[in-house]
Order: C-alpha cells, then sequence, then structure tokens
C-alpha cells in the first residue's frame, strides 16, 4: 500500500485494509469452495498452478495449500462468470465489464471441477446473495401475515448485546438479526439509487426511493416467477425512478 | 496482497448503501480527524477526500466490530486486532446509530447468517425449501450447520 505519493507522481494506490484480509482468508471459518486452478499470467503468459480459496465475494489466490498468506485476490463483484475456448482443457473466464477491466482466465483439473467452481463464482457476489435474502425476508412475512394475528416481522430480539459485539463467528444459532422496524427507513430498500456524481456534489439529494413492496400483498403474478424475472423487475422500478431522479436534477 | 484495483475503483461508484461526509480518523498513533465521504457499498466501506471522485481507500467489512466510542462516534475494527480502530465522527447520535446498524449488517457473513435464518423461518412454517426455487438448496455454504462455525 502507497503513503503518501511524492509531489509529481500519479495518484497513490488505494488503500486497502490488506491485513484484515489475509486473517479473513485464512480464519477458520468454512470456505466456500477450495482447490486448486490454473491461472493464466496475463494475455500471453504462462498458467501457474495456485491454491483458491472462495469466501464470500472473495476469491484468494496461494502459491499452494500450506501458504499463510495468499499471493493475491479477486473481489467477484460486477462480474461474469463463462466458459472459453482455451489451449487448456476445462477452462472458464471471470470477466469484468468496463475499459481497460482484467479478465481472468483460470482452468480446473477436471470437468466436476470446472462446473463446481462456475456455479460457486457465478453465485459468489454479495448482490446476488442480498438479493435472496430479501426475497426470502419477504416470503417470510407473507407466509406469516397470511395464517394468524397480523405481527411485524417477527425476528427475534437478539440477547443483549455489549456494544462491541463482533459479527462473527457466533458460537451458537443465535438469531443473527436485530428487530426491524416495521416501516424501514429508505435506505433499506436494495441499494439507494444515488449516482456517484449525487453523492460527491455537496447539498444535492438522494432521490425518493421505490415504494416499499408491501410483504402482505395478495398473490401476484411475481410470486411464482423464476429468480432472473424477479432481478429483473426490481430492476426496472430502479431504473424508471433513477431515470425521472436524473431528468429533474437541477444542473449547476 | 494483489487485488483488482480498477474493479474495487468501479465497485466504490456504484450506488451505495449510505454514503455521508463525516470524521475519519486511522488507526495508527497520532492520527488526525479529517472530513472523508464515507460510502457503504456492499461489503466495502470507501473513503474519500470530499472532492475527488477515487476513493483514497476502503475497508472489507468482514470479521470487523462496530463499537460506540464518544457520542456520535463510532469506531470499526477487526478481530485479529481488536485495538486498532478506524474512527468516524457523526453530525448527530442518530446518523451515528444509523451508521452503526448498517455496518453490523454490511458483511457477506451476516446476509449468509440471515438467509440461513430465513430460510429455517420459512421451513419450519411451510415446510419447504424456499431455496429449492433458486437452485441453491445444495450449496454447502447455505447449510444450518454453517452456523455452528
Amino acid at each position: 500500500m502507497a503513503p503518501g505519493s511524492p509531489p509529481g507522481l500519479a495518484i497513490a494506490a488505494m488503500k486497502l485494509n490488506e491485513r484484515s484480509l489475509a486473517f479473513y482468508a485464512t480464519c477458520d471459518a468454512p470456505v466456500d469452495n477450495a482447490g486448486f486452478l490454473y491461472k493464466k499470467g496475463g494475455r500471453h503468459a504462462a498458467y501457474h498452478r495456485r491454491w483458491f480459496v472462495l469466501r464470500g465475494n472473495m476469491l484468494f489466490y496461494f502459491e499452494d495449500a500450506a501458504s499463510r498468506e495468499p499471493v493475491g485476490v479477486i473481489i467477484l463483484e460486477g462480474c461474469t462468470v463463462e466458459l472459453v475456448e482455451a489451449a487448456e482443457e476445462f477452462a472458464f473466464a471471470v470477466r469484468f465489464v468496463g475499459t481497460r477491466a482484467r479478465t481472468y482466465v483460470l482452468a480446473a483439473e477436471s470437468q466436476a471441477a470446472m462446473e463446481g467452481w462456475v456455479k460457486a463464482l457465478s453465485r459468489a457476489s454479495f448482490d446476488y446473495l442480498r438479493l435472496v435474502v430479501r426475497e426470502l425476508e419477504q416470503q417470510l412475512a407473507a407466509v406469516r401475515g397470511a395464517g394468524g394475528p397480523a405481527l411485524p416481522l417477527p425476528l427475534p430480539q437478539p440477547q443483549a448485546l455489549p456494544q462491541s459485539q463482533p459479527l462473527s463467528p457466533t458460537p451458537a444459532l443465535a438469531p443473527p438479526l436485530p428487530h426491524w422496524p416495521s416501516a424501514l427507513p429508505p435506505k433499506e430498500n436494495g441499494c439507494a439509487v444515488w449516482s456517484t456524481e449525487a453523492t460527491l456534489r455537496p447539498g444535492s439529494e438522494p432521490p425518493p426511493p421505490p415504494p416499499r413492496r408491501r410483504a402482505s400483498a395478495p398473490h401476484g403474478p411475481l410470486d411464482l416467477a423464476p429468480f432472473a424475472r424477479l432481478h429483473e423487475c426490481y430492476g426496472q422500478e430502479i431504473r424508471v425512478l433513477r431515470g425521472q431522479w436524473l431528468s429533474s436534477r437541477v444542473q449547476p | 496482497m494483489r487485488y483488482n484495483e480498477k474493479e474495487l475503483q468501479a465497485l466504490s461508484r456504484q450506488p451505495a448503501e449510505m454514503a455521508a461526509e463525516l470524521g475519519m480518523r486511522g488507526p495508527k498513533k497520532g492520527s488526525v480527524l479529517k472530513r472523508r465521504l464515507v460510502k457503504l457499498v456492499v461489503n466495502f466501506l470507501f473513503y474519500f477526500r470530499t472532492d475527488e471522485a477515487e476513493p483514497v481507500g476502503a475497508l472489507l467489512l468482514e470479521r470487523c466490530r462496530v463499537t460506540r466510542e464518544e457520542p456520535g462516534t463510532f469506531s470499526i475494527s477487526f478481530v485479529e486486532d481488536p485495538e486498532r480502530k478506524y474512527h468516524f465522527e457523526c453530525s448527530s447520535e442518530e446518523q451515528c446509530q444509523e451508521w452503526m446498524e448498517a455496518l453490523r449488517r454490511a458483511s457477506y457473513e451476516f446476509m449468509r447468517r440471515s438467509l440461513i435464518f430465513y430460510r429455517n423461518e420459512i421451513q419450519k412454517v411451510t415446510g419447504k425449501d424456499p431455496l429449492e426455487q433458486f437452485g441453491i438448496s445444495e450449496e454447502a455454504r447455505f447449510q444450518l450447520s454453517g452456523l455452528q462455525a
């Protein structure tokens, strides 16, 4: 990590809490996937065999399985995972969008391993997990609302937490969530639809969030929709609002 | 450790769960308070100089502790070194509370536990596994046994 950079030089590298990242990589909690993969060094470079560990939305790679510290990490947000045509067998790619964005070409040691990795990596993003959680949250409210008395989202109260309660690991099957108020603050709608321009210009207000979906709404056509459609529908709402907000903003 | 910095920078430009200008003080002894634009995107906390488009830095919010400090102030530290704290000064108690709650829920691990919790609760009420519709019911990371880690 570069500390400040001397005058005249390009912008210093972004700081990242690498030490914590390394601890996260090697901590005792169960991993989401692990195994040897060949990683292509660059467009015309050779493949290097590395020990890969997937934890959450972080894909760490080590020199070998016994290494104490990762060589590197691939942060898995905003990427797609696809099969590729390569000289190497069982190859696949983690592709990011954008100009000069990197594509990581990896190769597994068997068909089964390749399929396992492609599946795991394509569902590894925080975004994906959050969508599933939100969906389940609404499903739970719906099934609880359908029968019995109308209750607010019935999440058990946590035990009295000391103020510096660590997030993980939880030793027992303790209810993980705080009590949600029945009207969640607007920012809990998914992602707030702020663009970077807005957040960096002082004084500008974020757009109104989309209306909170009533969890107890009667079964609609989306109820049995496949997940992809749900994702698309939620996204459309956001896009419409964002469009309205962008066109209504006063340009300075 | 190598990491895909460009992609992390791109992530910092995504819509945020929360963003605000806060006072921030680094963990080193003798650090001074600086005004920073602090932005929460997925499980990263980005911080920018208030007039710059690229972040000064990012904190991955896994295995972290969010602690109340003085009134209106909270700190983030990490499980492996709890005394090494990043301090954040808010403009009100309310804002401080809002941030602390958001940060406590911001980790992938918290999301995973929530998923397991909801899955279990839905199964108790309906007798059905809600993850089947997504085709992810067999994934090891979503099993109840994962919580006993």
